[in-house]
């Protein structure tokens, strides 16, 4: 009875998600393709010009964000005290100051001697945003494999695995599953922080933004439209992690 | 000026470091103190039987913890002077910073509530306690002290993204560190040293959190 509820709930959460993402999207579509005359509507398309950049590196972020995370987070868990030793050094570094710190670090010094690496703002950005968020996901993979029966383990020794086969069909199905809800919260930080980005010179959505209030000025309308953009990128994925974080529990 | 880390330098700007370092600490710790009390009230609010009062605190926390703090202090440190609303930046920005961090420890008052006991509240109606005497005598009391490591946790978190200041001016400690570098055209020194700075204190700080953490663990 408990499990049919639960059940009925779940379903219902995912009409609700589809229905109004769907009309999100007609309603964003829309207004991106005809912009309505009306303030503050006709500001839109002056900040949507820095959505690509916002998106650029939301994904591309939450690529490199992803490959660190899972690469750091299996090191950690390394029997090799070296790899051990690498991994936590680049998570607690990481961890230690915010993305607004690594992001200067890896504009401002790299490009200058000794380094002499030249980025452009958005490789940079890019790369703070992945190597930061990659630090947190890998504690999050780290707990997750953690997480894992010792008996899991212990039987596919007994069945003769190798330690790759053991990941692969053991450790990370079971782990994915733990991985997900916390990866999805780390999506939404990784979105918000992408505005950072504005401060090294990145046109993204704030940039944009911040130049209409020089320019254009009707401050109050600016940043308001601003507000709702970002709520309306990040609400979506906020629901998506609560289907699952449903979908888990009757699962479990 | 061609070696690649000059301690000389170093030590000519730490003091201007140091300076900045105690701007971001005040920062913190007012909005760390505006966010614990917001957060309680938040809480307590989304908790309300009056859907009048719950739904709509509820969907400002959903909508501040959806919006990058960046934007919120552009929001605040733009719009309000506009209305008339003239305010230091650095009140601008704590405010900003203890409002954005409110909704996340409103989440862990939610949760640490949440794991009181139901018979304590039952007992508590049984004894016909005031509202008042069984918030503030039975369940707080025993709510809060297990949500110190979470409450710990985004300290250091304030902590950190109060570097974010520096968009709105506050000459905190991530400003002092650039300002430095566009004079000096030396960046590799002042940010590393900011970075290091940050580094310093908030490592030891989770690690504190965490033993914290595992007294509560052992104790549950």
């Amino acid at each position: 009875m408990q499990n049919q509820s639960t059940w009925v709930r779940s379903r219902n959460y995912v009409f609700w998600i589809i229905g109004i993402l769907m009309v999100g999207i007609a309603i964003g579509v829309s207004l991106i393709a005809k912009p309505p005359e009306i303030a503050p509507f006709d500001l839109l398309p002056a900040i949507l010009r820095g959505l690509g950049v916002t998106i650029q590196l939301t994904v591309g972020g939450a690529i490199l964000a992803l490959v660190v995370a899972l690469i750091a987070g299996i090191a950690r868990s390394s029997r090799n005290a070296i790899v051990r030793g690498i991994s936590s050094v680049y998570v607690e570094v990481f961890r230690g100051s915010s993305v607004l710190v690594q992001m200067f670090w890896i504009f401002f010094v790299l490009p200058l001697p000794p380094f002499n690496i030249e980025l452009t703002a958005l490789q940079a950005g890019i790369l703070a945003l992945g190597l930061n968020v990659g630090a947190y996901g890998a504690e999050v993979v780290r707990g997750a494999i953690q997480a894992i029966d010792r008996g899991q383990i212990e039987a596919s020794i007994a069945l003769n695995m190798s330690p790759g086969l053991m990941m692969r069909r053991v450790i990370i199905p079971q782990a994915t599953v733990r991985i997900l809800p916390p990866f999805g919260n780390l999506m939404i930080e990784l979105l918000k922080a992408t505005s950072l980005a504005s401060l090294i010179t990145l046109s993204d959505i704030t940039f944009q933004a911040a130049s209409l209030r020089q320019t254009v000025g009707r401050i109050p309308e600016v940043f308001s439209l601003l507000l709702v953009i970002y709520f309306l990128l990040a609400y979506p994925l906020t629901l998506g992690v609560r289907w699952i974080e449903s979908r888990r529990r009757w699962a479990a | 000026m061609s070696e690649l880390w000059n301690w000389g330098f170093v030590l000519e700007i730490l003091p201007r470091l140091l300076g900045g370092l105690v701007v971001t600490v005040e920062a913190t710790l007012v909005g760390f103190i505006l966010a614990v009390v917001l957060g309680l009230f938040l809480a307590l609010g989304r908790r309300s039987e009056n859907p009048w009062i719950s739904q709509p605190i509820g969907a400002i926390v959903e909508f501040i913890r959806s919006t990058p703090l960046l934007v919120q202090l552009f929001f605040f440190f733009f719009v309000l002077p506009r209305y008339g609303i003239r305010l230091p930046a650095f009140l601008v920005g704590t405010v900003a910073l203890g409002l954005h961090y409110g909704t996340y420890t409103s989440e862990v008052y939610r949760a640490g509530i949440d794991a009181v006991d139901r018979g304590q509240w039952e007992a508590a109606t049984a004894l016909n306690f005031s509202p008042l005497r069984v918030w503030t005598g039975i369940i707080l009391p025993q709510a809060i002290p297990p949500m110190y490591p979470a409450l710990g946790n985004y300290l250091i978190g304030m902590f950190k993204e109060s570097a974010q200041l520096l968009a709105i001016t506050v000459t905190e400690l991530m400003l002092t560190a650039r300002v430095i570098g566009t004079e000096t055209f030396r960046f590799l020194e002042p940010i590393t040293m900011a970075g290091l700075l940050y580094f310093l204190i908030s490592y030891p700080s989770a690690l504190l959190v965490q033993r914290l953490e595992a007294r509560y663990a052992r104790r549950s």
